[in-house]
């Protein structure tokens, strides 16, 4: 069991509010998932600049962090968040920063890369998890958050939810893949690297090789239903794009909501009751092997 | 009208005020307010009183029923009615997956959508949908009636013993062993009494009956592998 969140917002007004609704929605799905807890934000776009959100169990990591600004020859401002520290660089620098971050300083983990997305995950209780990054003060477009109960990898930083292998790209799972161990190794063979020894990351990877094919989100997750095999309800997220899928089998609860100011997903209808206009939304069950998907 | 708010008492004292009510007492109509999709709302009740909840609910509700009418008026979670044993729940919404699982008797009435594997396992409960139903469902069904108004997902009926399915729209796929029979007047007055009684106004002759080929009862060599 997992619960899953997830907010995208048609609403501006509503941005400033996105951290702390999703914290409610969060939880809400506590009791489906209190091993760990994580969120991906997305938020405003600033030009030219991009960032990488990185992870280090030593709290002195982030003095390490000294070096980045000179060793890719431009400006890092470097926003620490608990375990998390928030790199904002140019966005032409990010690929340099990671390997620079990958060679000297291989404790400090990327959770995330991109223009917008920020992630933020932790062991422990949900609300312990969002109180410490203060995810409530967060504002975007759209979020996606992650209450864990493992089953197939242990219980670490690493291996909670949300998983992002692509810029800007994340995954949440409730399920889990069985066919796992030999994608990791087809995806090797692709030259897409896989960290943990996580399904999850998996699923998330697979999507990031297809979009890197040429595949819009709709056909990576299509193409998702025939090569991956396992229970899953997968919600993922992209700059600017917000999608759902459901293995066929679909025994992995999902409730969506729609109005006019957002579309809200929950493993649970519980996760929706505090949504503003909730008693007028749309609801429903998404379908099993559809694919759903929203843009701004 | 007694009524429970969910926002003041605990899920608990809700249901222990339902599962206990005073014996004699004339006050039998009870309403539950601010369900807010909370799980197991309404479940073990075995007295015969009336219970509207007002809102969506969670997990099974209504579980394990006996005599008593349930009626929610917005949608239901997973296992809705599950092991019911008589009585009535009456959904105004739709239902998620396993609505009337493993159900002994009474009566499950879904005015919207049904989910995946509706009725799966059933052992003698009447279920009526006024919408579809999803895949899996009446899954190895022994006994009781699962009428769909609307269409019906794949594998309908898969491994069916003795359960009968009515299904006035579409098909999309018959499970293992479930074939299509012939509609008898006797089965024609047995549907107008379930259309009837789950409060819908379609026609029995618009229907079609499946049940069990009974050929799986027995073994069969050439099954084996």
């Amino acid at each position: 069991m997992c619960g899953i969140v997830g907010l995208f917002l048609k609403d501006k007004a509503l941005e400033p509010r996105l951290g702390e609704m999703l914290t409610d929605m969060l939880i809400t799905m506590s009791d489906r998932g209190p091993d760990s807890a994580g969120i991906a934000v997305y938020g405003q776009d600033r030009d030219g600049l991009g960032k990488l959100t990185v992870q280090s169990s030593d709290p002195t990591g982030f003095d390490k962090l000294g070096g980045l600004s000179s060793a890719i020859g431009a400006e890092v401002s470097v926003r620490v968040v608990d375990t998390h520290a928030v790199l904002e660089m140019p966005e032409d620098k990010i690929t340099q920063a990671r390997a620079y971050l990958r060679e000297n300083h291989p404790d400090i983990r990327v959770m995330s890369a991109g223009e917008v997305i920020e992630i933020y995950k932790e062991v422990g209780l949900p609300g312990d998890v969002a109180k410490r990054f203060d995810i409530p003060q967060l504002h975007g477009s759209h979020g996606i958050g992650h209450t864990r109960m493992a089953t197939e990898s242990a219980v670490t930083t690493l291996g909670a939810h949300p998983f992002s292998t692509g810029s800007d790209q994340c995954l949440v799972h409730n399920g889990s893949l069985s066919n796992h161990n030999a994608l990791r190794r087809e995806l090797r063979h692709q030259g897409v690297t896989v960290e943990t020894e996580n399904d999850t990351e998996v699923a998330a990877a697979y999507l990031t090789w297809r979009l890197q094919e040429g595949d819009t989100l709709g056909q990576a997750l299509e193409a998702g239903l025939d090569d991956l095999d396992g229970f899953y309800t997968f919600v993922v997220g992209t700059k600017d794009g917000f999608g759902v899928l459901r293995d066929p089998i679909a025994c992995k609860p999902a409730v969506m909501a729609e109005t006019d100011q957002y579309v809200a997903f929950g493993s649970e209808y519980r996760a929706l009751v505090n949504l503003p206009g909730i008693e007028d939304a749309k609801v429903w069950e998404p379908e099993p092997a559809t694919v759903y998907f929203w843009r701004h | 009208m007694q009524v429970l708010d969910l926002s003041e008492i605990t899920l608990r004292e809700a249901n222990a005020a339902l599962q206990n009510p005073t014996e004699g007492s004339n006050e039998t109509a009870w309403e539950i307010v601010n369900a807010r999709g909370s799980h197991a709302i309404a479940v073990g009740l075995d007295a015969p009183i009336d219970v509207q909840v007002r809102g969506s609910t969670g997990y099974y509700c209504a579980g394990m029923n006996a005599q008593a009418t349930v009626r929610v008026d917005g949608n239901v979670g997973p296992g809705a009615g599950e092991n019911m044993m008589s009585g009535a729940l009456i959904v105004e919404g739709d239902a998620s997956q396993y609505a009337g699982a493993t159900g002994h008797g009474g009566l499950l009435v879904i005015k919207g959508n049904a989910s995946s594997r509706c009725g799966i396992s059933m052992k003698g409960i009447d279920i009526v949908v006024h919408g579809n139903v999803g895949h899996m469902s009446a899954f190895m069904a022994q006994k009781g009636h699962l009428v769909i108004c609307g269409d019906a997902g794949d594998a309908l009926g898969d491994s069916i013993y003795e359960a009968q399915l009515f299904v006035r729209g579409s098909v999309k796929s018959l499970g293992a062993d479930c074939v299509e029979k012939e509609m008898r007047p006797e089965h024609l007055e047995k549907l107008a009494e379930l259309l009837k009684a789950g409060e819908c106004d379609a026609k029995p002759e618009e229907f079609k009956r499946y049940g069990s080929a009974r050929e799986l009862y027995n073994f069969n060599i050439d099954n084996a592998y």
